[in-house]
């Protein structure tokens, strides 16, 4: 239990997707301008996160690792998470319409995310076990929709500023970012001093 | 399109007018994560090229067989093989860069410089134009990620490609070699070629539109918030 404490934690704040490891830039920075949406972006990045891994980790073991076929990893693995990916779709738009409203929308952007694609391969870098892997890509997850949702108020508040005119727009918003990722580097040997 | 403009014009865009990282916002992951060292970047920029020019004149030569519903899917496999392929590369014959670029060498395949000119070039024009094109791109990115670079590992650790450049009296700023230096120099640079661009009367940078944007195909925010959204610079693909 302690372990996977570690993980959530370690993937939250000192190992952060978005500040720390520079994965799922494009959505931090395109739809973090309104709450609302971002709250949608991150709930269906951890859902496909969790999912994918799922999904890709027995197939891994099962088929590539076993007939040696790692090479094949790239490949199989952006084919299956699309391929999943439009499952979903399919099914949240046929049985669950409401869900299908709130994250529906969201899910086609994100097979193309490294957010996704680059959980799966951090995991099998990281040799975790399957359920660590599970842990680590909820962690993950709820470490972007974190960093989505502490962004989106710095940029609420960005909006009446009087920025100079070559700085507005995207690099005001990443020196922004780059303030953000200075507070997170504060929990560096956080998760290792509370959880040892 | 190959007629009105010459592949002189098709090379060069990628560098200034064009140029995928600092223009078009392309590609944001690997610039940020790969940019802390020269050697990491020169490997990240040259892979990303190879990728580039092989899918590009790939994809082209198919484009008239690829029926249109499904050409999302076909660009990504044509493009992770190619992935695959420069992997197998990397780790035979560069075994350090490959350590250094660690995931982010598979993640080329999501990178999207690679998809976006997949879908806003290559699948419209020539062969030859489409190879151009990767060339040209190819190297856009190259010379931006290695700015970065240059930047950040002499302000960051006092080095350049490894050899120490500033002497040991002056203590290396080492923010800029940390997650936060990246997003700041990034946006330094974004800043830079902003200015540049207003004074030859270009448009300035950002996420306008959906054009660039590789998944605005099948993007279902078209409906309702797609206009609403992509003219603020709402919603891209990563």
């Amino acid at each position: 239990m302690k372990m996977f404490m570690v993980i959530i934690f370690t993937g939250i704040l000192t190992e952060n997707f978005v500040l720390a490891k520079f994965l799922g830039i494009c959505p931090f920075l395109g739809v973090s301008q309104k709450l609302h949406t971002a709250m949608g972006m991150s709930a269906a990045v951890i859902f496909v996160m969790v999912l994918a891994t799922a999904v890709t980790y027995p197939i891994n073991q099962a088929l590539l690792v076993k007939y040696h076929l790692e090479y094949l990893q790239v490949i199989v693995f952006i084919l299956v998470i699309a391929a999943l990916v439009q499952l979903v779709e399919i099914i949240l738009k046929r049985y669950i319409k409401p869900l299908y409203k709130s994250l529906g929308i969201y899910l086609p952007l994100i097979t193309t995310n490294c957010a996704v694609l680059g959980v799966v391969f951090l995991n099998l870098s990281k040799s975790f076990s399957y359920t660590q892997s599970l842990v680590n890509s909820f962690g993950a997850g709820v470490g972007f929709m974190l960093a989505m949702f502490m962004f989106a108020g710095v940029r609420g508040r960005m909006e009446n500023c009087d920025i100079p005119k070559f700085m507005q727009g995207l690099p005001i918003t990443l020196i922004a970012a780059s303030l953000v990722s200075v507070s997170f580097l504060g929990f560096g040997g956080v998760v290792e001093g509370i959880f040892k | 399109m190959a007629e009105s403009k010459t592949l002189r014009q098709e090379l060069t865009k990628g560098f200034l007018s064009e140029n995928p990282v600092l223009r078009l916002v392309l590609g944001t992951c690997p610039t940020l994560a790969i940019s802390t060292s020269v050697t990491g970047s020169l490997g990240m920029g040259i892979s990303v090229t190879i990728v580039l020019i092989g899918s590009n004149i790939v994809i082209s030569a198919l484009r008239k067989i690829i029926p249109d519903k499904v050409r999302i899917p076909a660009y990504i496999i044509i493009i992770a093989s190619f992935v695959s392929i420069v992997q197998m590369l990397v780790k035979a014959y560069a075994p350090a860069i490959d350590k250094q670029l660690g995931i982010y060498l598979p993640l080329i395949v999501v990178n999207c410089i690679i998809l976006g000119r997949a879908e806003a070039f290559a699948g419209k024009n020539s062969v030859l134009a489409s190879a151009v094109d990767g060339i040209g791109m190819g190297i856009g990115f190259t010379a931006a990620i290695l700015t970065m670079s240059i930047i950040r590992e002499l302000l960051g650790a006092g080095t350049l490609a490894g050899v120490t450049i500033f002497p040991a009296s002056i203590t290396p700023m080492a923010i800029f070699i940390l997650p936060p230096g990246g997003f700041f120099v990034y946006g330094i640079m974004m800043a830079v070629a902003n200015r540049i661009a207003e004074k030859k009367g270009m448009p300035k940078a950002g996420l306008n539109g959906c054009d660039l944007c590789p998944m605005a195909g099948s993007c279902t925010l078209l409906t309702n918030e797609r206009t609403v959204n992509c003219d603020k610079g709402g919603v891209t693909a990563s």
